[in-house]
């Protein structure tokens, strides 16, 4: 009887599988056919092997827009994490102004990707845009259009506004689940302010600040639109990340191995370091 | 209905859940399961509720094998520890809906909702929603929930853990009554061996998975099967010692000697358990035949018609259970009695070789 | 160690109360004695959590004062009190070592280590917590965590009084005898004040020396464990103390003797009571005994609790608990008798002083 019982189980599962199949593995195949084969034209294809891969790796464009990549990463995770856990601890726990900080938080998130591009692009702006124009006004040199520096504070600036509130609101839920009888008890212990958060809060924001940082990582390593929109990747390559790297050699110059290759490449990494930073946090668990 | 479990057991990546549990749960009857936390009785119940699946042997209902089916087409109730209720609905609402999924004509629901709430006290709360109320008529909602629609069995698991002292012993009282005269099998889970008193009814003594022994309640605290089962069902603990009996004479741990006669005559040279429980070491001596030992008092605590005395002898400490007040000093030496007739005899950490006699007890008292 | 005394204290939880109902602890004047050991018995909803946070600083009393030793306490925070408290679920610092568990109240007030340590050493040895100071404490059981939580509060030789929220809530009936043993051994040890709140009211009584018994927002009992049960001195206290709690029935009175339907009961003294006042007879089930001589009563059920019998029964009408010892048996015609010393009368129910 367990038999038959678990055989009919994997009829079940059946469907998922050919979803997962159609949705993930199929077109991953492309790519993969297409990073060890060359073609000019007319469907003929020839096996290249390893060597796509060879040279994306030992290309000087891929490593400086690969080191653009995990600067832009490294920054804006630098940035937002710890903002993010300081805006929700400042956050009233609960009444009126809570909902009102809640929606405000809120807002950016409900921006579409190219229209944050869009409105960063004009509002940046020197000679017109309201950051632009105020910067210059107090003294300062800044057009992102011709210098690589004003480029990356507005398309670092850009992420943080977009992106900080997502860690705000899961580091706020993560706050509000900690049981008030542990902020008595550390009153009571004479705990400072900084031992309350090390020690309490800190601690129960460990699992939701995981999945912040997992997801910022994710988002921020395969950003495309709002850099593309604002800078297109210039000024020179100053803000060409390996995404937007990506879609030049493959659309742009119609390099079809190269940006396969790319991409696998691309993927590997994220779901390397992914892996990397789970099993870290996650190993004081098991105990 | 009639449920059987036939050598149940389940292990959960090999680690042993429930461990060969044969029980047989007569229709109408109040079951209690006793263990302390982690026993196996939450896993106990959802196997007998078909939550769960055996991993080995056999859920039989009616005599028919039913292992595989799912709870869904089981005629199953359940109440929890927490005071599950669906918090955007009245309290007529919650207790209807299981009626409602029945497609019965409303007036019968009507009609069911309020007998049930009334046999419950809440008929005056209908309106209510579940946050307006205080915690106990949160659980007699979740209870008339699980009533409402005459089950055939019914599980409670630890349902009175979360209420004030006082509120459980109402309910613990009513409970017993508002099944008295129904067919549905209860099953109710606890920790507290007092409540098993009191709830009456069958008793099935849990212990790492295990059945100990199961039976009438008054029966299983009178006559524990072994030393898990007396530790368990004991409140105050038991008192254990370590004893031997040789030619006639058991010699105690603590350094008495006691004549084999009465219910102890006979009993075969080799090494024993000897427990007495609390409220028959006393202070004074009761009869010709009590024992008189001396201990020193580490501590008394008075619960106004009681105290319980502990006193450290001989390397054992014992735990005292008087009626009225006493208030030994601490640190003093004081004399307290046993009465050989009021002693149980364990293989040496294991199963009952001799319990007190009690229809003897009741002449002499 | 401090006394504690709580002068005209009242609390409402509204901005502007007006009624006695918008309280939830009616005016009250009290004091603790230093070293001693009270519980604050009463159900949920009494106000006796919002009592014990008033006395720890977590909440601002809206009328009166607290003092310790005679030192106004009212406005200041926690942590300034010097007063540690145990809470209903153990709270303890998840990542920290048992050790640094037990250490942190001390180095939050920058102890010098090397007293941290002996400190530390010392609760941990009367805790029986040795053996796992290195441990960290997530993965420990809710007993040995409560355990630390309240090795916190010991851990602090000079702290004005601990206070316990129905510390046993999550602990097994076994592991509850242990501890509450243990907590009493540690009062006789350390003799700090403790107040202790629970509504179970087995750990209130063996574990104070002193009992307050609360009953919508106001104190209506303090008395030893004794006098509590002997002697209610009001019908709450008669019912919430005690199980089965205590028969209460109306009754007339006629100078030393009192008409119970259609029996008459001789009190032990007279008591004066105002005409027109509702009057009732208390008598717990433990001051009953089967008498040859008594009152008939009618047996409904008797329940076999293991170390003795309840006998549900009927006395003119009215349903009655007797609690017998467990080798006596119920005859069908079963009559009763009152012992006098369990007496007691209730008018609006308090209890009147039986003259001589």
């Amino acid at each position: 009887m367990n038999k038959t019982w678990n055989n009919k189980a994997w009829f079940m599962v059946l469907p998922v599988l050919l979803i997962v199949a159609m949705n993930a593995v199929v077109p991953l195949m492309t790519v993969v056919n297409y990073s060890v084969q060359d073609t000019f034209g007319n469907n003929v294809f020839f096996f290249e092997g390893a060597r796509w891969f060879r040279e994306v790796l030992e290309s000087e464009r891929f490593h400086n827009a690969l080191f653009r990549q995990f600067s832009y990463t490294f920054i804006i995770l630098a940035i937002e994490i710890p903002l993010g856990v300081g805006i929700a601890l400042a956050m009233p726990r609960s009444g009126v102004w809570a909902s009102v900080c809640l929606v405000l938080m809120a807002l950016p998130l409900l921006i579409p990707w190219n229209v944050v591009g869009a409105m960063w692009n004009i509002f940046a702006l020197p000679d017109i845009g309201l950051l632009g124009y105020t910067i210059n006004a107090m003294g300062i040199d800044y057009n992102f259009t011709s210098q690589p520096i004003s480029a990356w504070i507005t398309m670092v600036l850009m992420d943080v506004w977009h992106w900080t509130s997502l860690v705000v609101l899961l580091a706020y839920a993560g706050l509000r689940s900690i049981d008030d009888a542990y902020y008595q008890a550390a009153r009571i212990d004479a705990a400072s302010r900084w031992s309350v958060f090390r020690y309490i809060q800190l601690p129960k924001l460990k699992h939701v600040l995981t999945i912040a940082f997992l997801l910022r990582f994710m988002d921020s390593f395969m950003i495309y639109t709002e850099p593309f929109v604002l800078t297109g990747g210039g000024p020179g390559n100053s803000t060409t990340l390996l995404s937007i790297d990506l879609v030049k050699a493959g659309l742009g110059e119609f390099n079809l191995g190269i940006a396969a290759s790319m991409s696998i490449i691309y993927f590997l990494m994220t779901l390397l370091v992914c892996w990397l930073f789970y099993t870290l946090t996650m190993q004081g668990e098991k105990e | 209905m009639t449920l059987a479990l036939e050598n149940a057991t389940k292990t959960v990546s090999g680690e042993v859940h429930i461990g060969d549990v044969s029980l047989t749960l007569e229709p109408g009857s109040l079951n209690v399961l006793l263990g302390r936390t982690l026993a196996g009785k939450t896993t106990l119940m959802r196997l007998m509720a078909g939550l769960e699946r055996p991993t080995e042997g056999r859920v039989l209902v009616d005599g028919q094998d039913v292992t595989g089916i799912p709870v869904q087409q089981r005629n199953v109730a359940m109440v929890y520890q927490q005071f599950i209720n669906y918090p955007s609905m009245t309290v007529f609402d919650n207790i209807a809906s299981p009626l409602k999924l029945s497609k019965m004509e409303n007036s019968e629901i009507d009609k069911r909702v309020r007998e049930t709430a009334e046999l419950m006290h809440i008929e005056h709360l209908l309106d209510r929603l579940p946050l307006e109320l205080s915690g106990g008529q949160q659980q007699r909602t979740a209870m008339a929930r699980a009533m409402v629609k005459d089950s055939s069995l019914l599980l409670l698991d630890e349902p009175l853990v979360n209420l004030d002292y006082k509120l459980r012993e109402e309910l613990r009282d009513e409970i017993p009554r508002l099944f008295k005269d129904r067919n549905t099998i209860v099953v109710y889970a606890t920790t507290e061996p007092m409540e098993a008193l009191l709830l009456g009814g069958k008793t099935a003594v849990m212990h790492e998975g295990r059945l100990m022994q199961f039976g009438p309640a008054a029966e299983v605290y009178h006559n524990p099967a072994c030393v898990q089962t007396g530790t368990i069902f004991s409140d105050p603990p038991i008192n254990y010692v370590d004893a031997e009996a040789e030619n006639g004479t058991l010699f105690l741990g603590s350094g008495q000697k006691i004549a084999l006669e009465g219910h102890l005559a006979g009993l075969s040279n080799g090494k024993y358990t000897v427990g007495i429980r609390a409220n028959h070491l006393t202070v004074a001596p009761e009869g010709a035949h009590s024992i008189a030992m001396q201990g020193q008092v580490e501590l008394a605590e008075i619960t106004g018609s009681e105290t319980f005395v502990h006193v450290h002898y001989n390397d054992v400490s014992w735990v005292i259970q008087e009626e009225g007040v006493h208030d030994p000093r601490l640190g003093e030496t004081m004399t307290f009695y046993m009465d050989p007739k009021r002693l149980y005899i364990f293989e040496r950490g294991g199963n009952l070789v001799a319990a007190p006699n009690r229809a003897k007890m009741k002449g002499a008292a | 160690m401090a006394r504690i005394d709580l002068s005209n204290l009242a609390h409402s939880y509204l901005p502007n109360p007006k009624s006695d109902n918008d309280y939830a602890l009616t005016r009250m004047n009290h004091t603790w004695d230093d070293g001693g050991a009270y519980a604050l018995l009463g159900p949920s909803g009494c106000g006796k959590t919002t009592l014990l946070n008033i006395i720890s600083g977590l909440l601002r009393p809206s009328e009166g004062q607290v003092l310790f030793d005679g030192k106004d306490m009212t406005d200041l925070q926690p942590q300034d009190r010097n007063i540690a408290q145990v809470f209903q679920f153990p709270v303890i610092y998840d990542t920290m070592t048992v050790y640094d568990n037990l250490a942190f109240p001390l180095r939050n007030r920058h102890v010098p280590e090397a007293e941290v340590d002996a400190r530390v050493r010392e609760i941990a040895s009367h805790l029986d917590l040795n053996d796992a100071l290195m441990t960290r404490a997530r993965g420990l059981t809710a007993d040995a965590k409560q355990t630390i939580s309240l090795g916190r509060g010991l851990v602090r030789n000079d702290v004005n009084a601990i206070l316990f929220d129905e510390p046993l809530t999550v602990i097994d009936p076994h592991m509850k005898w242990h501890l509450r043993s243990k907590l009493k051994l540690l009062h006789r040890q350390f003799e700090h004040t403790m107040v202790y709140v629970t509504h179970d009211q087995t750990e209130a009584l063996t574990f104070a020396d002193k009992v307050v018994v609360m009953y919508d927002g106001q104190i209506v009992q303090l008395g030893t464990p004794e006098e509590l049960f002997i002697k209610p001195s009001h019908t709450f206290v008669g019912y919430f103390i005690g199980s089965p709690g205590m028969n209460v029935m109306p009754i007339e009175l006629d100078g030393a003797s009192a008409k119970l339907g259609g029996q008459t009961v001789s009190l032990p003294g007279a008591a004066k009571v105002k005409a027109g006042d509702k009057v009732e007879l208390g008598v717990r089930p433990e001051f009953i005994r089967l008498d040859a001589k008594g009152m008939p009563v009618t047996v409904n059920k008797v329940e076999d609790v293991g170390r003795q019998k309840i006998v549900r029964a009927q006395l003119e009408g009215r349903n009655i608990a007797i609690v017998i010892g467990e080798d006596e048996s119920v005859p069908t015609d079963a009559k009763i008798a009152f012992d006098p010393k369990g007496i007691n009368v209730y008018a609006n129910d308090w209890r009147v002083e039986l003259g001589a």
